[in-house]
């Protein structure tokens, strides 16, 4: 019994079939990818699991607990973040906020009407906050307004706020899409570093075959809708059905 | 002190000396002088300043804090008075129960409209809020005449009950608002030399309900609560997938800053007892959205400084007329102080709203901070001259938003 | 029955001037994403252009009129109008009656000068600033209007009546069957319905069977991909907005008859045009026009004496009323697009 089971997740947009019969489970404390061409639905199926969209029929479950039909905050609330393709963070906030209001988030729960106190007086979340950054190597940047981040260090704040909620499952939507290489080797270091470190659950979402080879444990191969393989990276990469599908040319 | 950090203990001791000294400041001009007309320290324009400051720092807890524009603010405000003037007609005369009953109606009020106008976001929030304040508006002055008074307004009679307090007076007149006793409308005239200041007791209660209310908004600015509201106007997207419902940090940000109107609607109810439905018609809802954006919303300062120069404007400048201008510009040759007065002459007296509209615009296209980011523009060009260099950025993050 | 089609009758010409505002601020909104807080005043600068016409049409100077003499048996002055002495008295005084019709050939460019102007120097600086900001500054150049208009003409409104011809009214329902004098509607107001028909299918069909329209359509469902084939689509938004402030200001021109025209009442109409665009579905060209006549025929029915009597003041607040059902039930309008504005 994996922490996330999807069960014959369909949907549909108009005429177009986006997922057809899905079915997936993701292992606990492991690093699953989820490749396939442009179009494959992987997307679709990412929103699925975080209460942007309701599939038309299917389950999905997380830790024993149905996700379908809750709002974003509540799936949060139970336990899965999300990392979305353009770094989601608040850039008018400083870096320092953008981490601490996670820490809120996990300590209030998702509404807290607490207008008395000073955010000066919250020395535990400051301190949380603070030790994250630590952990993503931004302490240096904390005065920062976000928005002036660089394009890597966007995408290490998200996954630092992620972090700070100290989630059991992490959503990962094409991490390094649009990065420069060295910032790609950076946040593969740090996706590392979080599997081998913290015991997180990590779904993965990826087009560029190096991160997923180099991270993931299991992959699912998605093409028009519907699961092709499941299996390790070194048996994708020699499936002869995955190689004429997607890999094709590329390995 | 009380909570606060040093820069915004420092800021709140100077506005309340400003607005504790401001029937000495307001007030310049000897009264013989020509320049007397630009004296601003009359008790009823001073009211105005206290009591329209009130109304925009709260608009500005909506507005300045989340980004979400409510056109219907004034709906609070023309609230606020009526159930003053009900306290005022039921009770006694005692301003600190109708204050109460005017925050708590509108507060009512705002809880009802809010809840419904943010289920949706963006212009469709600004359209909601208008709606439902036009609707207030249109009611009042109509169906509901029986509460409101309809075009008349509501006044105060001799035959009302004031169940608590002194129906009529010795005298026969209706009794005044007043705090356990001190008459709202008494003043006390000093003169000095030429100079003439007048301090009035409902100035005074205004502007130590103003401090209490500007004091409350720092600690919201500077809580958790106001950094929620700023990563919700940042990137709502984000505050939802970080597992924080927004609903429910947006409705009580509507409610507090519809409870501030509701309180200025009540001291304006009890600075001169009677409400009339022109206070909740969109344009008056336009008013305060000027003031916020013209000083500077999301600043704590701003709002208080857009309602002062607002008022001042509507009540100083609107009064200089032609005669006046050929006053100032005599010493010119003839032709050319005839054209100087026939240039500047739309701008003024009852064309003041000219110079607001225009003031209002360059502020939205140049300065979107309004008048605090100036002064800061303004402030940074002295330091740079001042100091050859200092690159160090040393705000504090939690209090950047000053 | 008949009071039925009388209420739909009077609710026509509210409803044409709601569609004609509603349809100019859906085009900006639609094409170049604008919410625009001044378009209530290129309505009011219509009108005063009719205004401007009248008084430029009835311009006249002193002559002495040796025939007639005042009471004291001096030569009479008379004030007679250029036109009479160019034209003739006759085609003259039909000029001066028919100004209002007249004003439309002038108000056409003088409006979309206007909102090219418009769009070059101000809106053009807006299309990437949060739309708070744009209803703002538009907000802003709604009130310097005004009050430029406030300054030149006054602060009372300014009766201009429609040409003597349709002066008054005539009985509808004889026309088609019903009793007499159970149908009576004013000729003007007739007048009002056709022309923003006109206009309005004149809209649509420069929008479907031009080129122009064709790309503008485009630009409306997807603009950066139009960008991308390398049209100049901001020189085309650039004349759709000079085209929408024209709409406006005819909408104003014809409406002068209706309600003698004041400073405020762009303002007045604004707010009602806003809810029905909302109403419509922002972006939605034919759900403005459809939720435009549809207000304006509900208001007409709210305000009858059976109905408020039922409902006090329900006349007062039926628009607001509706487009807070709608809003809450169907967040995009009676005919939004996907996509617009969807929050």
């Amino acid at each position: 019994m994996g922490i996330l089971e999807v069960k014959n997740v369909r949907k549909r947009f108009g005429g177009l079939q986006a997922l057809s019969n899905v079915n997936l489970s993701v292992t606990e404390n492991s690093v699953h990818a989820i490749i396939g061409p442009n179009g494959a639905g992987k997307s679709t199926l990412l929103n699925c699991f975080v209460g942007k969209l309701i599939p038309d029929s299917g389950s999905v479950m997380f830790d024993g607990q149905s996700v379908l039909g809750r709002a974003p905050h509540e799936i949060n609330q139970m336990g899965i973040s999300r990392v979305f393709q353009t770094p989601e963070i608040f850039g008018d906030l400083s870096v320092m906020e953008n981490m601490m209001i996670p820490c809120f988030a996990k300590r209030d729960g998702a509404f807290e009407f607490n207008a008395v106190s000073a955010i000066s007086s919250q020395k535990d979340i400051i301190e949380q906050a603070e030790q994250v950054l630590e952990d993503m190597n931004m302490v240096n940047k904390r005065h920062m307004h976000a928005s002036a981040l660089s394009r890597g260090d966007k995408r290490r704040l998200e996954i630092g706020m992620c972090l700070s909620q100290e989630p059991r499952l992490l959503l990962l939507d094409e991490p390094t899409a649009g990065m420069a290489r060295a910032d790609t080797n950076n946040t593969i270091d740090l996706l590392k570093e979080i599997r081998d470190k913290r015991n997180i659950t990590i779904a993965i979402i990826e087009h560029d075959m190096h991160v997923v080879f180099s991270l993931a444990e299991r992959i699912t191969v998605l093409a028009q809708g519907a699961p092709l393989v499941e299996d390790t990276p070194e048996n994708i990469k020699g499936h002869p059905k995955v190689r004429e599908a997607y890999l094709g040319e590329t390995v | 002190m009380f909570g606060l950090n040093q820069k915004d203990g420092q800021l709140i001791l100077i506005i309340a000396i400003l607005v504790f000294l401001a029937p000495f400041l307001l007030n310049p001009f000897p009264v013989e002088s020509e320049l007397a007309q630009f004296n601003a320290g009359y008790p009823d324009l001073m009211q105005r300043f206290i009591i329209f400051g009130i109304f925009a720092i709260g608009f500005n807890i909506l507005f300045g804090l989340t980004g979400y524009l409510s056109f219907g603010h004034a709906a609070f405000l023309g609230v606020g008075s009526y159930s003053a003037v009900w306290m005022f007609k039921l009770l006694s005369m005692n301003i600190i129960p109708a204050v109460i009953l005017a925050v708590l109606v509108s507060g009512v009020f705002a809880l009802v409209i809010g809840y419904i106008s943010l289920r949706r976001s963006g212009i469709y929030f600004s359209i909601l809020t208008l709606a439902f304040a036009q609707m207030s508006f249109a009611l009042a002055y109509s169906v509901l005449t029986p509460i409101t008074g309809g075009e008349t307004g509501l006044q105060l009679a001799l035959d009302d009950p004031r169940i608590l307090g002194q129906q009529i007076t010795e005298q026969g007149n209706i009794p005044v608002p007043s705090l356990f006793g001190l008459e709202m409308r008494d003043s006390m005239d000093v003169v000095i030399g030429p100079w003439l200041f007048t301090f009035n007791v409902g100035y005074y209660v205004c502007a130590i309900i103003m401090m209490i209310s500007f004091y409350i908004a720092v600690r919201i600015f500077r809580s958790p609560f106001g950094m929620m509201l700023r990563a919700i106007k940042s990137n709502q997207q984000r505050v939802n997938y970080t597992g924080l419902y927004s609903r429910p940090y947006m409705l009580a940000a509507f409610v507090v800053s519809g409870m501030y109107a509701g309180l200025a609607g009540g001291l304006m109810a009890a600075m001169d007892p009677l409400a009339g439905a022109e206070r909740m018609f969109w344009t008056a809802s336009g008013e305060v959205v000027l003031m916020t954006i013209l000083g500077g919303a999301g600043t704590l300062i701003g709002p208080v400084l857009g309602a002062g120069m607002i008022k001042y404007m509507e009540n100083i400048i609107s009064k200089i007329n032609e005669t006046i201008l050929h006053e100032w510009f005599r010493w010119m040759p003839d032709g050319i102080e005839d054209l100087v007065v026939t240039l500047i002459y739309p701008f003024i007296g009852k064309g003041w709203h000219l110079t607001l509209g225009i003031i209002f615009m360059v502020v939205v296209i140049f300065l979107p901070g309004g008048l605090v980011e100036g002064g800061q523009r303004i402030m940074r060009l002295f330091r740079r001259r001042s100091k050859s260099r200092n690159t160090t950025n040393s705000s504090d993050t939690f209090d950047s938003a000053s | 029955m008949d009071a039925i089609i009388l209420q739909i009758m009077n609710g026509l010409d509210k409803g044409s001037a709601y569609a004609l505002i509603a349809l100019g601020l859906t085009l900006i909104f639609g094409t170049l994403g604008v919410v625009n807080f001044a378009h209530g005043a290129l309505f009011m600068i219509g009108a005063f252009c009719a205004v401007t016409i009248s008084r430029i049409l009835a311009l006249s100077h002193q002559i002495i009129d040796e025939s007639k003499t005042d009471f004291l048996g001096n030569p009479l002055k008379v004030d007679v109008p250029y036109v009479y002495e160019w034209f003739g008295s006759n085609v003259g005084d039909a000029i001066i009656d028919w100004a209002v019709p007249i004003s439309i050939v002038f108000t056409i460019p003088v409006m979309i000068f206007l909102g090219v102007i418009m769009e070059r120097g101000l809106i053009k600086y807006f299309y990437k600033r949060p739309h708070a900001d744009q209803i703002l500054v538009t907000f802003g150049l709604a009130i310097v209007l005004q009050e430029i208009i406030k300054y030149f003409f006054g602060a009372n409104p300014i009766p201009t009546p429609a040409p003597s011809a349709f002066v008054g009214s005539f009985d509808f329902g004889a026309l088609v069957g019903f009793d007499t004098n159970q149908i009576i509607y004013p000729y003007w107001r007739l007048v009002y319905f056709l022309f923003s028909a006109i206009v309005i299918a004149a809209v649509f069909a420069f929008l479907q069977f031009t080129t122009f329209g064709m790309v503008v359509r485009a630009g409306m469902a997807d603009r950066e991909t139009v960008g991308l084939l390398g049209i100049n689509i901001d020189r085309k938004f650039t004349i759709m907005f000079g085209l929408a402030a024209a709409v406006a200001g005819l909408a104003g021109v014809m409406y002068t008859p209706i309600n003698s025209p004041n400073y405020h009442m762009g303002m007045d109409f604004l707010v009602l045009s806003f809810v029905v665009v909302v109403v419509g579905g922002m972006g939605s060209l034919p759900g403005a026009v459809l939720a435009g006549f549809l207000l304006g025929v509900l208001q007409s029915f709210a305000s009858m004496a059976v109905i408020i009597d039922l409902i006090p003041g329900i006349n007062q607040v039926i628009i607001y009323l509706v487009a807070i059902i709608i809003l809450l039930t169907r967040p995009r309008g009676l005919m939004g697009q996907k996509g617009v504005m969807e929050d």
